[in-house]
């Protein structure tokens, strides 16, 4: 379990007490992300190793650390989950059984269950247009493409260890069309969303814009980039 | 010449003086000094004779002299300013690199006690 986490000290308790009731003996380290608050104590007295960063590096930064972590130790594999109790512990298992089941990578999907998790206009159709070019891009429809509750097999640890994508937003979606194109298989979940116990929403209007702009921008130079054999592909490996 | 040549050449020369100055205390990279130092040592000349700005101009077809230099100036600012946008890119990306580097080795020793 890969819990990224700034400034989560009110919620990651409760958080890590119930995952450790629903999936005993799965190993929990949560990456603090630079944060001003105890989340790393509260991490540490809750029984979750914890990887502390310097500073801040976002949520991207986070799950890359922790990605990191799983491959320099050999984890086969590794499901990201919120510190805030948004996520619902129940649907670990059900992202495992995905990887289990054959896929390399399993996504959990807000949206799979109607009128579960409600958004505004605005972000409502930026997801559409996600979702649509996503689908063009990747050949699969995903119906939640900014998921943050995701697990990854072996193979796509190492991938993403690499250069896993920092910027906000662009770590889920662009993850998306990298394993994609670099040939792994993406199953999708249905996982229900529950209120956030704690913390901040990380959004505000006029910032969820143009963190939308810099997404596509981000999604376009993804997709013109050359496909996996070509000669930057080749270097990484 | 004129008082307006006299401020230019002044500028110029209080450029490359500030430019070698910087250089000397370690506190540029000898290839932004280059850079810097070529533009002052350009405008250098300009200053003391106009005449090369209007002949310049006239090479490249533009009737009003000065907007050659605005164009030449606009076109120079305008790739340093990218090249720093990259180079800062590339800078921040060196140090989450590192951030992470550090959590994880921290993590290791914490790990190792």
């Amino acid at each position: 379990m890969l819990i990224p986490a700034y400034n989560e000290a009110d919620a990651l308790g409760a958080t890590l007490d119930e995952l450790k009731a629903i999936v005993a003996g799965l190993d929990v380290v949560v990456v603090d992300d630079g944060s001003l608050d105890a989340t790393a104590a509260v991490a540490a007295r809750h029984g979750a190793r914890v990887v502390r960063l310097p500073f801040n590096l976002g949520v991207g930064g986070a799950v890359r650390t922790g990605l990191r972590y799983a491959r320099d130790r050999g984890y086969d594999r590794v499901v990201v989950f919120d510190a805030d109790g948004q996520h619902n512990p129940a649907s670990v298992p059900v992202l495992l059984n995905a990887l289990d089941a054959g896929a390399d990578m399993a996504v959990g999907s807000r949206f799979a269950v109607p009128g579960n998790f409600e958004v505004g206009v605005l972000r409502r159709h930026a997801m559409g247009l996600l979702h649509r070019i996503v689908g063009w891009s990747t050949g699969q429809q995903f119906t939640d493409t900014t998921s943050g509750l995701r697990a990854f097999g072996r193979p796509v640890i190492e991938r993403l260890a690499v250069d896993y994508p920092v910027e906000y937003l662009a770590d889920t979606v662009e993850v998306l069309l990298m394993v994609t194109k670099a040939g792994y298989r993406i199953a999708e979940v249905s996982t229900p969303m529950r209120p956030r116990a704690g913390g901040e929403p990380s959004s505000v209007r006029l910032w969820l814009v143009l963190n939308y702009l810099r997404l596509l921008v981000g999604i376009l130079a993804s997709i013109s980039r050359r496909r996996p054999g070509s000669r930057r592909s080749k270097k990484l490996r | 010449m004129t008082r307006l040549n006299v401020l230019a050449l002044v500028l110029g020369a209080g450029a490359i003086v500030h430019i070698l100055r910087l250089v000397r205390l370690h506190q540029l990279r000898s290839k932004y000094a280059l850079l810097w130092l070529s533009i002052a040592v350009l405008l250098v000349p300009l200053a003391v004779a106009p005449g090369l700005l209007d002949r310049f101009s006239d090479l490249l077809g533009i009737d009003y002299a000065p907007s050659a230099l605005f164009l030449a100036a606009l076109a120079f600012l305008f790739f340093v300013v990218v090249h720093f946008s990259w180079e800062l890119s590339r800078l921040e990306a060196k140090v989450r690199a590192l951030a992470e580097e550090i959590a994880l080795l921290r993590a290791q020793r914490e790990d190792s006690r």
